[in-house]
């Protein structure tokens, strides 16, 4: 550590920056070293195929994962074989690379197999203060832990490959400072589906965001994981949360997780990192979270987002004819009309899972509510429960929270991303209206003229029982 | 990579925010593990009125006469947002354009652009209107220009060219073509010695080798 680098205030995310700079490349880019690569089928198999290719090796393999969650089938008895015509080529290609470069994979039949933003945080391979990439946009998720994690394309995933740094170009910083509480049935993807609404789906761009304040320290570490998963839907570098004994006790014991005297050096480590006091941000937000209320997305970008009980915004109150133009289209997409409650639209399916919310918290908020109120998946509506991994089924079998979900109508998969996106295979049928707890709700993400509206998992189950788009849940 | 240095075409004018690389090709077109085979599922779900059996929106600007050949891209803000997949550049690419223009990129989108050679270039919204003002009276005969190594963009000759700036480490790999994997091999041994003062100091980095 060089003497007296930190006299001058500097954030949590400027300090990662200068642990993990090899060299600077020029005013505004470094040689920033990669600690940890992961990789899916999807995008992460032509990251192997280049390098291959190209007769270029993994520079340290046992840092490099793969795991198989964007394409492989979620329905129970799954194999090889998916519904997407070209499926089983992405399987079968991918296990191949992986074995020809000798890196970790986590295969369908592996018990430890699921999401990559749900595993690599559960197995330990995602730490504090550990820089981590992987060619998927939702990588900022294990901001969460106080990694320094992104998400780039499969170009950049085969530099680090080969080389274990990337070429990287320093964003500015950013805190979100979050004052108030939350009240009991707001959660943290409430909290950040606010933040896109506030500071828009392009508010972030150029930005590492640290997102900081009693309300976030209050949050559980899977809901830290949460809320930094939609940072990339802010189109910001990353997201980060400093890291503090929660984050400490559930880093403990995970497999790869440092033991013993390695532990000691290093959760004394992480809990320095956090912003200096004094630290300055290129740009400050304060949210007053008080009176947050469940969100719904109305439209077709994050930022269409309104109180669950307000009404679809009327193109006369948009601020300019962009705007208006913008909202017209989305309203079109969407069916749903300036001034209208979002109880209007029924829905046709609920879809509970993705990186975002498919952890064994977000399936207990769920089950939960589905328990206290006996509330079944209203008639005509396919609703489908996700787990995450492997290690959230197992955990939540154990609680009978998958009696839960099928005695209620859902459908219990094997884990995977499934529906979140659409890649030519499973849908939910032409045009339907589906409650979702993904990220994304542009046009066309979950299948041909699917209208997606994102919200939390219990204002989901809650919509899926409804019938209806509601986040009515009586305590 | 193909060097980049000076290009002019047909420049088609996009002018929405927030295009998403959903939009730009949609997962379901990604149907191969190949980097190629994109170009037909550009833009589908706006290009085609139905995707599945490629029947043309006539309304999408891509589907009107000189912008078929477009070789530049004018669009808004937050361009390229959304999933990370080099897909979307692979597409483009693959389609002809050598240029995007917009208000401003999704970072991932600009790195992905960067490292085909193709030209993410950020001008103000005034300046894009006036390319796009431009361009429309007459969109056939009139072409922009690009130009990298001055950095403007040329468009009504009695105008000034509009100046545009960009990182000098990617222009420098963008005019010489250079192979990113290739220049960093060169600092091999900076990340040999990074290392190993940085398993001093962070050893539970560094997992059991294999
Ligand atoms: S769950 Fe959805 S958003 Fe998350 S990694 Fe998978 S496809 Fe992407």
């Amino acid at each position: 550590m060089g003497i007296g680098r930190f006299i001058v205030a500097t954030t949590l995310f400027d300090k990662l920056w200068q642990e993990h700079e090899v060299m600077t490349l020029s005013e505004r880019q470094s040689l920033l070293y990669i600690d940890r690569i992961f990789l899916h089928e999807r995008t992460g198999s032509v990251a192997l195929d280049g390098l291959l290719e190209r007769e270029r090796s993994v520079r340290r393999r046992e840092h490099a994962f793969c795991t198989m969650d964007h394409i492989v089938d979620t329905r129970p008895g799954r194999g090889d074989d998916t519904l997407m015509p070209s499926g089983r080529d992405f399987i079968v290609s991918t296990r191949h690379a992986a074995h020809e470069t000798g890196i970790q994979l986590f295969d369908i039949a592996d018990a430890d197999q699921g999401i990559v933003h749900v595993i690599s945080p559960e197995l330990g391979i995602a730490l504090p203060g550990l820089s981590l990439i992987c060619p998927d946009s939702h990588t900022c998720t294990l901001g969460g832990l106080g990694a320094l994690a992104w998400g780039v394309g499969s170009t950049e995933a085969e530099h680090a490959l080969a080389t274990s740094t990337l070429r990287v170009t320093r964003p500015e910083t950013m805190r979100v400072l979050y004052t108030g509480r939350l009240a009991a049935d707001v959660t943290a993807k409430d909290l950040i589906l606010f933040t896109i609404r506030e500071l828009s789906a392009g508010g972030g761009a150029g930005y590492a965001i640290e997102f900081a304040g009693p309300a976030v320290e209050s949050l559980s570490v899977e809901a830290r994981l949460t809320l930094c998963n939609m940072a990339t839907e802010l189109s910001a570098f990353t997201g980060i949360i400093a890291p503090d004994q929660k984050v400490m006790e559930y880093c403990s014991g995970r497999p790869y997780a440092p033991k013993d005297a390695l532990w000691d050096g290093a959760s004394r480590y992480w809990q320095s990192l956090r912003s200096d006091e004094a630290a300055v941000f290129d740009c400050e937000r304060v949210i007053n979270v008080s009176s947050l209320q469940p969100q719904l997305s109305w439209g077709t970008s994050p930022q269409h987002c309104i109180d669950w009980n307000a009404t679809v915004p009327k193109l006369s109150d948009a601020h300019d004819a962009d705007q208006a133009a913008a909202w017209e289209r989305a309203q079109m997409y969407m069916g749903v009309k300036g001034g209208s409650p979002l109880s209007d639209y029924p829905i046709d399916a609920a879809f509970i899972g993705s990186c975002t919310n498919s952890r064994l918290s977000d399936l207990r908020a769920a089950a939960d509510y589905l328990r206290r109120t006996g509330a079944r998946v209203a008639k005509g509506v396919k609703a489908l429960c996700v787990p995450g991994s492997g290690q959230v089924k197992r955990a939540a079998e154990a609680e009978g929270l998958h009696d839960v979900f099928l005695n209620a109508g859902f459908e219990w998969r094997e884990p995977g991303c499934s529906m979140c996106f659409f890649a030519g295979g499973e849908s939910f049928g032409d045009g339907v209206r589906v409650v979702s707890t993904t990220n994304r709700n542009f046009e066309g993400r979950q299948g041909l003229r699917v209208k997606t509206h994102i919200a939390s998992p219990l204002t989901t189950v809650a919509s899926a029982c409804a019938g209806y788009l509601t986040a009515d849940t009586p305590l | 990579m193909t060097p980049f240095t000076q290009h002019t075409g047909v420049a088609a004018p996009l002018m929405r925010s927030n295009v998403d690389t959903d939009a730009i090709i949609p997962s379901r077109e990604m149907r191969t593990v190949s980097r190629s085979g994109l170009a037909a599922g550009l833009f589908a779900p706006w290009r085609y009125s139905d995707p599945d059996k490629r029947i043309d929106n006539p309304d999408f600007v891509m589907n009107q006469r000189p912008f078929r050949r477009a070789s530049i891209l004018l669009a808004g803000a937050n361009f390229g947002c959304g999933s990370s997949r080099e897909h979307a550049v692979w597409a483009l690419v693959e389609s002809g354009y050598r240029v995007i223009i917009a208000h401003s990129f999704a970072t991932i989108f600009r790195n992905n652009a960067q490292r085909n050679g193709l030209l993410a270039i950020e001008l103000g919204e005034e300046q894009i209107e006036r390319l796009v003002r431009w361009i429309s009276a007459d969109p056939e005969a009139r072409l922009l220009s690009v130009d990298l190594e001055s950095c403007t963009v040329v468009h009504d000759p009695e105008q000034p060219a509009e100046v545009f700036s960009i990182d000098p480490v990617a222009r420098d790999m963008l005019l010489n073509g250079l192979d990113e994997i290739g220049l960093t091999e060169q600092s091999l041994d900076r990340i040999d010695a990074f290392e190993a003062q940085d398993q001093i100091k962070r050893p539970w980095v560094y997992l059991e080798r294999l």
